[in-house]
């Protein structure tokens, strides 16, 4: 089982959100990017942007295929990590880390906790949930 | 696991872009025993053959490779195939996967004089490539391996296994490809990776085996060459020789050969590192800020290969164009979910062939 920390919520598309203060960190789990493969090409929304929960905000992609991403929340993105664009294999190197995706200014914060915890995310991979 | 020609097989095992790397700098093993191969043999073999493929057979030495065609009566491509003339008379093909039993029907409606055998099922082949793949295959074989040239074949044993050694591959890098009984591919398996470890010698899964292809702009079956395309318009017009006499398919190739073909097989690298994938629309390039109000990019072709070259660290594809957009440097464009995305036309192999010429 790949790694999933506890201190991270998650979607059923394996997106995880971080809360930063008043701010809303956004990227895809370990096990997404396992799956994936090698990560070539990462397409993040404009700052400004509004994302919509369970809304496709971008797309990753890698040798193997072309994924959408889901927002975890909705809200306005502020910042977008510039890295990607020129090494987009930092998702698979550090997916919770330096391969965060958007920073998000949401617009309704309680949605946050319809987000699976760590623990839920688990036994949703462990079900199958991936495939 | 994926399954491709009724095979399960790894598409990778390390990871694709890894694997692809010691390819290019070490050495990679690819289990390709799902490969189809046919014997045929006898007085009448040589005239099957010039009849079937499109390639000049009567060329062929004994101990010598070709890559040719089968086509249809129409000029489509029923397969490509690499051809060894293993004797005087005996003759082997081998043929994709996926075509195996198409293939078999082709041979024996058009080359029934001849004695055909399909030994798909009994021959197991190991692909070996990658600039240490000399040194590693000779240390295992009874045999001076740096002997057989390019696209030559020699029987030997390698790790102890009964092995027909071919100089050839599908990476644009020097190396073999192994003929052997399908008992011993396991053994032979092994015995590559066990003596390849010092030399950075890893397994590689179709994934890799598609990017390296691609990257040396080889034709893959299904994708950039099938029944409704043409060697001409596929750029594989140096293994048609009309002077031979006559073959399926010499007529209508000769026809689109006098006309010039209506649209060409190109190698395209996009400006940013979004991949064009099989199928995606080419059009043309209207880089102004209001595309698709007057000036509409017109459709002109479509993608067939595409992705990342991990050697040339760039998004690359082949895709089918007009003639008239296919000279190196036209700006083209893709059209990627919904967005026509820039690209151009470049020369290819998009990286450079290192195979032993």
């Amino acid at each position: 089982m790949a790694n999933v920390p506890s201190d991270l919520k998650y979607t059923r598309e394996h997106e995880w959100a971080k809360r930063e203060g008043d701010r809303v960190r956004v990227g895809i789990t370990a096990f997404a990017q396992e799956q994936l493969g090698d990560v070539v090409f990462v397409e993040l929304p404009k700052v400004g942007a509004k994302v919509t929960a369970h809304q496709a905000f971008g797309v990753v992609e890698s040798v193997k295929a072309v994924s959408d991403l889901f927002a975890p929340i909705s809200g306005e993105v502020v910042e977008t990590n510039s890295e990607l664009p020129q090494k987009p294999e930092t998702v698979n190197k550090d997916p919770y880390g330096k391969g965060w995706m958007i920073l998000v200014k949401p617009s309704n914060a309680a949605e946050l906790d319809q987000l699976l915890s760590a623990k839920q995310y688990e036994e949703f991979v462990a079900q199958g949930g991936g495939h | 696991m994926v399954p491709f020609g009724g095979w399960e097989m790894p598409v990778q095992y390390a990871g694709i872009v890894e694997e692809h790397r010691a390819v290019r700098a070490a050495a990679g093993c690819f289990d390709v025993s799902h490969m189809g191969e046919f014997e045929v043999e006898g007085p009448h073999a040589l005239a099957a053959l010039q009849r079937l493929t499109t390639n000049d057979v009567g060329a062929l030495e004994v101990g010598q490779v070709q890559y040719s065609l089968l086509c249809y009566p129409d000029g489509g491509i029923v397969d490509d195939l690499t051809l060894y003339r293993l004797a005087a008379d005996r003759y082997m093909l081998t043929v994709n996967a996926s075509n195996i039993d198409k293939d078999w029907a082709w041979v024996q409606e058009h080359g029934a004089a001849a004695r055909w055998r399909n030994v798909s099922g009994e021959t197991g082949l190991i692909a070996v490539q990658g600039p240490k793949a000399e040194a590693l295959v000779g240390r295992l074989a009874d045999r001076d391996v740096t002997r057989i040239a390019y696209y030559h074949v020699a029987e030997g044993t390698v790790g102890g296994v009964r092995t027909l050694v071919s100089r050839t591959g599908y990476t644009g890098e020097d190396g073999f490809e192994l003929y052997v009984g399908a008992a011993d591919t396991p053994r032979l398996w092994s015995a590559l990776l066990q003596a390849g470890r010092g030399d950075g010698a890893v397994p590689v899964g179709l994934g890799a085996r598609d990017t390296l292809r691609l990257e040396m702009r080889y034709a893959l079956y299904g994708n950039d060459i099938d029944q409704t395309t043409n060697p001409l318009e596929a750029g594989l017009g140096w293994i048609v020789k009309p002077g031979k006499g006559d073959f399926v398919g010499r007529d209508a190739i000769e026809k689109v050969r006098a006309a010039g073909p209506r649209r060409k097989l190109i190698g395209l690298e996009m400006a940013d590192r979004s991949v064009a994938r099989h199928g995606y629309p080419v059009t043309t390039r209207v880089d102004s800020p209001n595309v698709g109000r007057e000036s509409a990019p017109a459709p002109i072709g479509i993608v067939t290969s595409g992705s990342y070259g991990p050697s040339v660290e760039r998004s690359i594809a082949l895709a089918y164009v007009t003639s008239a957009h296919a000279a190196v440097g036209t700006e083209l464009g893709v059209e990627i979910r919904g967005q026509i995305k820039p690209g151009r036309v470049v020369k290819t192999p998009f990286h450079p062939s290192r195979v032993k010429k």
